[in-house]
């Protein structure tokens, strides 16, 4: 059961900005209640293999924030759960949520013997549906809650039985259904982060067409032992090892007819790919980086230089018009290098499209008035009230900028539930 | 040098991007080419050479002040108005029509390279449907074929002979029209009036002398 008053902050997104939110508000003593929609917390930085510029793994992060978190009474999680209307003012919000069956509860050990028994697949929707996983199943190694999540698509199936079955410690309930819960909250933070642009829009590139065209965020997860490749970076037509990778930089990104912002992001995170190749492959590993400029944003000038006195990175200034496909499967890139205006045609194992980050809250209606921007990120703006975004639900911004950002947020709703207090006080 | 070109050169001195913002069509979209090269890359005669220049080279020059080397390409010349360029520009310039611009102000300078095939069709096309407001389609083929001489004009008219004479049958192609003016428009008086208050219009917003 959850308990909410109108001093409660409620934190809507599990990522890493709303976790932090969550965190920096709760460490000071507020009540907080975190929803998630996915069945873990972490989002998209859990589905990361390694942070620029310190090339370490984000799970190391994660796993700081997580122990805060186990060890905080004030923060009550919701996974797999939406927000379906808010209504009222700031400091006085009913919020309205629905949470969607796992049909496994708390009993679970994280065992596995429920993925065992079940033969049905579904996509692996945290691999970015590069693999299969079983219809029972633990959403990454990392994650929590760590407890194994039933598909939906189980139910009435020979699986179902076999999953009861299986387990050994009466986790499974296949009699869960939706339900709606009615919250009180004094402030809230809106977390929805971001999602990768649809890369199929950008015609010219064929992606979606050509299998070898793929986008950072899927190369991120073939780069990760834990990936659909086991770490291996294979190219998906046909399992041969992707040596010779092209990144094309700004794919969909200041482009007015697709994104118009930069994503900032980006150049880094391709810099920081090309690093990936290197680890695999030694000398053997080539990137070509296609780019209008570099953007590597302040301080990550020196990562971007490093990369730049790297033997086997190259750049062209340019940014590839067209992507065709050769005989052996390999996509060609063509365009006009804008050093010198040659023109090129040259032949890769594998394209990465490092696309850019459009807000989770475009296009999805916030059951509430809030001011956003031309490209849909959240505004700070008075008449949002009692409303913060958070992270990459305001800005594209990378993991350390997204942190920051979350503490502001959970600064400006400590301060409405404050006044809250002393009002009722 | 022709008067305009002295009196242009004058008024700019070495402003050059700005004489092409304020001179030629839409040329004041040229200082938002962030030269990704998208233009050059997605442009489809861009592999069979002839050009001088691609467009974010050109738009690169005219800030660079390249005065002759612009107007004097035939890079804008080439141009076949598929308009790739302009639906795939990440700033949504309109490329294909600077383009145009381009080349349109470099021939009222007088600085268009001399004989090119696509300013001479434009040329003669433009008189063609400005003297009876419709075109005469008969008379713009045969100053076309007969360019270059008498004799290469009977010869790329007996190729197309049979074209011509399906064209006649489908009653697309009128051999009468060679008789005479052709066809006009009805109110000939009234375009010619409104293409002298377009020109009249066009050289008060562009600080010209009227043509």
């Amino acid at each position: 059961m959850t308990v909410a008053t109108n001093q409660t902050i409620l934190v809507v997104g599990g990522g890493i900005s709303g976790m932090t939110a969550a965190l920096e508000a709760a460490e000071t003593g507020k009540h907080v209640v975190l929803v998630e929609k996915n069945p873990y917390l972490g989002g998209r930085t859990a589905q990361l293999y390694r942070y620029f510029p310190k090339m370490c793994h984000p799970t190391c992060g994660l796993e700081i924030n997580l122990r805060r978190l186990k060890a905080n009474p004030r923060i009550q999680v919701l996974t797999m759960a939406e927000v379906t209307g808010i209504s009222g003012t700031k400091g006085d919000y009913t919020v309205n949520l629905k949470t969607a069956p796992r049909f496994v509860n708390e009993n679970c050990t994280a065992c596995g013997e429920c993925a065992k028994a079940v033969s049905g697949e579904i996509d692996d929707a945290f691999n970015y549906k590069l693999g299969k996983i079983k219809v029972a199943y633990l959403p990454h190694a990392m994650a929590y809650p760590q407890r194994y999540v039933l598909d939906p698509a189980i139910l009435g199936t020979a699986d179902a039985d076999k999953a009861k079955a299986a387990c050994k410690y009466n986790a499974i309930d296949l009699e869960q259904k939706e339900e709606s819960v009615s919250l009180k909250a004094g402030a809230i933070v809106w977390a929805t982060g971001w999602q990768p642009y649809n890369a199929e829009n950008i015609t010219p590139y064929r992606y979606g067409e050509f299998p070898n065209v793929i986008t950072n965020v899927e190369f991120e997860r073939l780069a990760d032992p834990h990936g659909p490749t086991g770490g291996k970076i294979l190219r998906p037509s046909d399992g041969k090892e992707a040596k010779n990778i092209a990144f094309i930089q700004c794919a969909g990104s200041r482009d007015e007819n697709h994104l118009r912002h930069c994503s900032r992001f980006c150049c880094m995170g391709s810099l920081k790919q090309t690093h990936y190749v290197q680890e695999k492959y030694g000398d053997e590993g080539k990137s070509t980086i296609y780019y209008i400029d570099i953007r590597a944003i302040d301080r990550f000038e020196d990562f971007y230089a490093k990369v730049k006195a790297n033997p086997n990175v190259s750049f062209v200034k340019s940014k590839v018009a067209r992507i065709s496909e050769d005989k052996d499967g390999n996509p060609v890139c063509w365009g006009v290098n804008t050093e010198g205006y040659v023109r090129y045609s040259n032949p890769h194992d594998m394209v990465v499209l490092a696309v850019g980050m459009e807000p989770s809250v475009k296009g999805v209606d916030i059951p509430a008035e809030v001011m956003a921007d031309s490209s849909g990120f959240i505004m700070a703006d008075p008449a949002n009230a009692g409303i913060f975004g958070a992270g990459c639900a305001t800005n594209a911004l990378d993991v350390n900028r997204a942190v920051q950002s979350a503490t502001a947020a959970a600064l400006r709703a400590i301060q409405v539930v404050n006044k809250v207090a002393r009002a009722e006080a | 040098m022709s008067d305009m070109n002295q009196q242009m050169t004058a008024r700019y001195k070495n402003n050059f991007l700005k004489e092409i913002e304020e001179q030629a069509e839409m040329g004041d979209w040229v200082k938002m080419c962030m030269q990704c090269g998208v233009c050059s890359g997605s442009c489809p005669t861009n592999f069979h050479g002839g050009w001088d220049h691609p467009p974010q080279e050109l738009f690169m020059m005219i800030r660079a002040g390249k005065r002759d080397e612009v107007l004097s390409s035939n890079s804008m010349w080439q141009c076949v108005s598929c308009y790739n360029c302009y639906v795939r520009c990440p700033r949504k310039v309109p490329i294909t029509h600077v383009m145009h611009g381009l080349a349109e102000y470099a021939y009222r300078l007088g600085k268009a390279p001399k004989g090119q095939p696509t300013q001479h069709l434009s040329k003669t096309f433009w008189d063609n449907a400005t003297k009876y407001g419709r075109v005469n389609e008969v008379k713009l083929t045969q100053s076309l074929y007969f360019k270059d001489g008498i004799g290469s004009g009977i010869k790329k008219a007996l190729e197309m002979q049979s074209m011509a004479l399906g064209l006649v049958k489908a009653k697309r192609l009128n051999p009468m029209e060679a008789v005479g003016g052709g066809h006009k428009c009805k109110d000939l008086k009234g375009i010619h009036a409104m293409l002298a208050k377009a020109r009249e219009l066009e050289a008060k917003r562009k600080g010209r002398q009227p043509a």
